[in-house]
């Protein structure tokens, strides 16, 4: 047997479900997990790494569009998975498909921005695609497989 | 098959369809839009994400 510097792959894991704290944590009022929503900004707009809680400047408006989004659904738990004696990955994604349902938003937008409605509205991801306008339509955004190798959100180590 | 439109619900017979698909390392989209004598009434997208880069973590070698 021998030794292996590493990360855990279960903190990573455990990273996703707040389990640890280096430093002072909300006091959280559940143990459930928090509520999550998803809201779309203007190609115009400023949303990237910096950001660090939601705002409305920059947030698409339109017919059917409430401001802050919508709730993502959040049916699995994160998880972890090791490669090796040194790697591994957490991952968590959507349990389904973002949509907003007849909609009108004719000013260019292409991003979502993820973020945590129950803790004070902190950041979480920021995800672009090409430019879109809806016109008493529905804006469907599909998450890609809940995998190692694909989920939305990944830590990893390698 | 009754399409939602600027105008209220009409039918797809009396509607001009235009489709697109993107397909790129970020994303593949599709759209559909519905036209009524040169005027959009009707335009949905469906985005399919692709994988994001990892956030990569790493624990530091004391040696």
């Amino acid at each position: 047997m021998a030794n292996t510097q590493a990360m855990c792959t279960s903190f990573l894991g455990e990273v996703l479900t707040a389990t640890h704290n280096f430093g002072v944590a909300p006091i959280r009022a559940a143990t459930t997990a928090d509520t999550f929503k998803a809201a779309l900004y203007l190609a115009s707009a400023t949303i990237n790494a910096s950001t660090t809680v939601y705002s409305a400047t920059g947030e698409v408006s339109g017919t059917g569009y409430s401001a802050g989004g919508v709730t993502v659904t959040n049916a699995t738990a994160p998880a972890s998975t090791n490669t090796s004696t040194t790697a591994g990955t957490a991952y968590w994604t959507p349990s389904a498909s973002i949509t907003y349902t007849t909609v009108t938003l004719t000013t260019a937008f292409d991003t979502v921005f993820i973020y945590n409605s129950t803790q004070s509205n902190k950041a979480v991801s920021v995800h672009t695609f090409g430019s879109q306008t809806i016109t008493a339509g529905t804006f469907t955004l599909t998450m890609p497989a809940n995998t190692t190798a694909a989920a939305l959100l990944r830590i990893a180590t390698t | 098959m009754i399409v939602t439109t600027t105008k209220g619900d009409m039918d797809e017979s009396l509607l001009e369809k235009r489709e697109g698909v993107v397909n790129n390392e970020n994303e593949y989209t599709t759209w559909v839009e519905y036209w009524l004598e040169g005027e959009l009434v009707h335009r949905s997208a469906h985005v399919a994400l692709k994988k994001m880069p990892p956030i990569v973590a790493e624990a530091a070698s004391l040696t």
